[in-house]
């Protein structure tokens, strides 16, 4: 506490008066920051002027500043005239950015350390003490502002009028609500509007035609397009299916082998699903129950799905049960047959909800 | 008429008399040019957070002149070969143009993402520095509740930023940002269903996250960090314990001249660093990644770091799901309690760490001297369990890429994450707080018997010691020396710190200044001269 008491004594110091004759500039500068509680207990200049260590620094600082000078021109000249439109291949446009980087980089880092060499070498260090101003408490100033404060209550007279207060409350209440409801009244948005989180691009046109399974690019898919271990992403066959609109929708056509499709076609029909493959082929839903990613990495051997988001694994063969993971759901298979013109239809809509789950999700 | 004689020279001292006349600012700007500020290089984190946050306004504003959110159809034909022809919504057809066809808008796209990645880990080292020292102690508790309300501001500002190009890996994060939304129970699909305008992806989303993150949060954020920095200046910075600091004092550096040109070369030298990463290292790539479209994604979709933990804990809970028979029947789905409910968990330990620890430790006074961390072993080893469970969660958030890196399984990694979540941060804290008392001990040592100077005597009765250099005269002591009560500082335990290998001489190649030039200027206090240090050694001399 020896600062304090120093404290103290400066504050029973008479101020310099900073006219007196003969002060230098430090002079002054210590007397404005003793009036700031502040005591520079230490001075002392790193270099001696004109020394060789000086002038070593000086054209230290001086080459910095003019190597940012440099670099910056050469920002200048590259960002005009190097040649910058994408190429395909090799071109000289795949330094343009690097380039770039590495001279504004060194024009920065340039001004940066010069400016820290300046301040930090070639300006006297010093070590200062300033007073915190802390635990003293002023009581007085407390009460002070305490009793100007309720003075205000008193002087509305609240207590004497209670009605004002209650009206003013009463009053104000709506106007808060007005303030939020545009909104959320305009974000607002139901979500079970056309029952559109329990139905996907596949559910039957409003004729009872079912749709069909497309490819990427639109085409409809014949059995014999999937080889025996292989699978496809498809998509329902309607206008804008084969896109985000229909987000929910994709899905993963899978030609299994003979006992795979066996083993697969029991559980089916273990849980009432039995005539949703058609021949050895079964259409799961691709976005997964768990986030919502698509789970697409099929693997052959294990006949197992795995979600490359948060690795949840579902074995096909087993009504896409969830295996390992976070996934706490199967992904809902998509009762498909072939129509006459031999193209893979959807009988109906997936029977599960499809994608992420939900609360109210029955 | 006669002509007045201008005088140059004077000018600027009439201005400032002119100013000072209307302002009266002379003696405020006084006190601001003399407060005294505290130096260690472990202060400067929360500045790089800050410069970078700078350098985050200056190039988003770039970025904003060339960016459409809209998520409206548009086939591309800009430069980039590959994928012309591709239809695409227009937000991600203003970043290919970003990135190709505007002269200069990779650069800026780039140190733009740097940046953000910057700003969010020197706030969580910055944090870090704050936990473990104990600067977060009265009367600095607000400024440490806003601090961690700016890593999740932050958060929600890169979440936003890196979801408007709605390239396919920010999509998928996307969709799993919804689906973390569907996830809460009774509300979450009318809140999704609100946010994103219907279903989701809907076609309102980038416009929505657009003004988000360049008004809404940015305005928080500014808001947020004046405050802070408001606070540090009301407050004043806390100091190590040392020779003449107290608890009632600041001992530093005056903010100007010196501490202020300090700050603004590192401001320089963080820009700069930015603009050489901006440049040399390639960061989200997203001509490579396609247009988000729902069904593609690809194995190692990463988020940017600072999700990662959350990634991580998604992937590391067990399927676990809470049917609901109620009526038609009701789901808390398992993907809730990782992604809401763990943050939600994390926000309220964290915001309300410094009033748990007072009032565990009854503890009501101000403190403005930092401890270090070894001398509150309890503290720093609840850190180190914080921060190995953050880490853990972290690497998890990456486990696909170890498991394939490193040829383990895949479903191996996630039950090491799973089983290290729950062990690890134990063990943490154990030998944290093994290691704090092994260091306080050892420093107490050092004070009560000196520094070990590597030099064994023997003894007439043939047994060697080793010669300890006391840190004290003696005073009477029964063994010979006083001994020394610890202050809370740095104990020097190697000769070398106690000057054994006389004055280092500064300088790469040849000596920058001679060591023994002791400066004097006229108009400076006397600087009395280094006092000789007497050499300590075996008794050889040293040519």
């Amino acid at each position: 506490m020896s600062t304090h008491t120093e404290h103290q004594a400066q504050q029973g110091r008479e101020p310099l008066d900073v006219n007196t004759p003969g002060l230098s500039r430090f002079d002054i500068v210590r007397e404005g920051a003793r009036r700031d509680d502040i005591e520079i207990v230490h001075y002392e200049p790193q270099v001696v002027a004109g020394s060789k260590a000086e002038r070593r620094l000086v054209r230290l600082v001086a080459g910095l500043f003019l190597l940012t000078g440099l670099a910056a021109t050469v920002f200048l000249v590259v960002y005009i005239w190097w040649p910058w439109q994408y190429e395909p291949g090799r071109g000289g446009d795949k330094f343009y950015t690097p380039l770039l980087g590495v001279t504004m980089g060194l024009a920065l880092l340039g001004i940066g350390f010069g400016i820290l060499t300046w301040g930090k070498k070639l300006m006297p260090k010093e070590v200062s003490i300033q007073d915190r101003h802390e635990g003293a408490v002023d009581e007085e100033g407390r009460t002070i502002t305490g009793q100007t404060m309720l003075y205000v209550s008193d002087e509305l007279g609240l207590k004497r009028r209670p009605l004002l207060g209650i009206s003013l409350l009463a009053g104000l209440a709506p106007v808060a609500a007005v303030a939020a409801a545009p909104l959320v009244g305009g974000l607002i948005s139901q979500p079970h509007k056309n029952n559109q989180m329990f139905t996907t691009g596949f559910a039957p046109a409003e004729g009872g035609e079912r749709i069909r399974l497309v490819r990427e690019d639109g085409r409809p898919v014949r059995p014999a397009d999937i080889s025996s271990g292989g699978q496809l992403t498809v998509f329902p066959g309607i206008e804008h299916g084969v896109s985000n609109r229909h987000a929910d929708s994709p899905t993963l056509l899978i030609h299994l082998r003979d006992s795979d499709a066996q083993e697969s076609r029991r559980a089916n029909e273990k849980i009432g699903h039995g005539d949703y493959m058609w021949g050895n082929y079964a259409a799961f839903s691709k976005i997964c129950t768990h986030a919502g990613c698509p789970a697409s990495l099929f693997e052959q051997q294990t006949n197992r799905l795995l979600c490359p988001c948060h690795q949840s694994q579902f074995l096909i063969t087993d009504n896409a049960k969830p295996v390992f993971g976070p996934a706490s759901r199967r992904l809902p298979q998509l009762p498909i047959e072939v129509d006459s013109e031999g193209f893979f239809v959807a009988k109906s809509d997936y029977t599960e909800t499809v994608g992420p789950d939900f609360w109210e999700r029955p | 008429m006669k002509r007045r004689k201008f005088d140059l020279a004077a000018t600027p001292g009439k201005a400032a008399v002119g100013v000072d006349d209307r302002f009266q600012v002379a003696t405020p700007l006084r006190r601001l040019l003399n407060k005294v500020f505290p130096d260690h290089w472990s202060f400067l984190l929360g500045e790089i957070a800050l410069f970078s946050f700078v350098v985050l306004l200056l190039t988003g504003v770039f970025l904003t002149f060339f960016f459409e959110p809209a998520m409206t159809e548009v086939v591309y034909d800009g430069s980039y070969a590959p994928l012309q022809g591709t239809p695409m919504s227009a937000a991600y057809a203003s970043s290919l143009d970003i990135s190709f066809d505007v002269r200069g808008g990779l650069v800026m796209r780039q140190m733009h993402h740097w940046s953000a990645l910057l700003f969010m880990a020197a706030i969580v080292v910055h944090m870090l520095r704050v936990f473990f020292t104990g600067a977060f102690r009265k009367p600095r508790e607000t400024n440490w509740i806003i601090g961690s309300l700016l890593f999740w501001v932050g958060f929600l500002a890169g979440f936003t930023g890196y979801s408007l190009p709605d390239d396919g890996l920010s999509g998928t994060g996307l969709r799993i940002a919804s689906a973390i939304m569907l996830s809460i129970p009774v509300i979450g699909s009318w809140l999704t269903s609100s946010i994103f305008g219907g279903e989701f992806p809907g076609t309102i989303i980038i416009s929505r996250f657009f003004i988000a993150h360049v008004l809404l949060i940015p305005a928080l954020l500014v808001a947020l960090i004046s405050v802070h920095l408001g606070l540090v200046f009301k407050q004043k910075h806390t100091q190590w314990p040392g020779p003449g600091r107290t608890n009632a004092n600041v001992v530093g550096e005056r903010f100007f001249p010196r501490y202020a040109i300090k700050q603004g070369g590192f401001f320089m030298v963080v820009f700069g660093v930015i603009a050489l990463m901006g440049g040399l290292f390639q960061i989200n790539p997203i001509w490579l990644f396609g247009p988000y479209e729902a069904w593609v994604v690809s194995a190692a979709s990463q988020p940017d770091w600072y999700v990662m933990f959350l990634d991580g804990s998604t992937r590391l809970m067990p399927a676990w799901e809470i049917p609901i028979p109620i009526g038609d029947g009701y789901v808390i789905p398992p993907l809730f309690w990782p992604t809401v409910v763990l943050p939600g968990i994390l926000v309220g330990l964290s915001t309300m760490y410094p009033f748990l620890e007072a009032r565990h430790l009854k503890d009501r006074k101000s403190h403005n001297l930092l401890q270090r961390p070894r001398d509150v072993p309890a503290r720093t080893a609840v850190g180190a369990m914080a921060v190995s469970f953050y880490v853990v969660l972290t690497l998890s958030g990456a486990n696909d890429v170890i498991a394939d890196k490193f040829q383990i399984s895949l479903n191996a990694m996630t039950w090491a994450g799973r089983i290290g979540l729950l062990a690890v941060p134990p063990l943490a804290y154990y030998i944290t707080y093994r290691l704090c008392l092994g260091l306080q001990q050892h420093d107490r040592e050092v004070l009560a018997h000196g520094v070990e100077t590597g030099i064994i005597r023997r003894l007439p009765d043939g047994r060697f010691v080793e010669v300890h250099q006391p840190l004290s005269s003696a005073n009477g002591h029964a063994d010979g020396h006083g001994e020394l009560e610890y202050v809370g500082w740095v104990v020097p335990k190697k000769m070398n710190r106690l000057g054994a290998l006389g004055p280092a001489v500064r300088g790469f190649f040849y000596p920058i200044e001679k060591p023994v030039e002791a400066p004097v200027s006229p108009g400076h206090p006397p600087v009395e001269a280094r006092p000789e240090r007497e050499e300590i050694g075996s008794g050889e001399s040293r040519r």
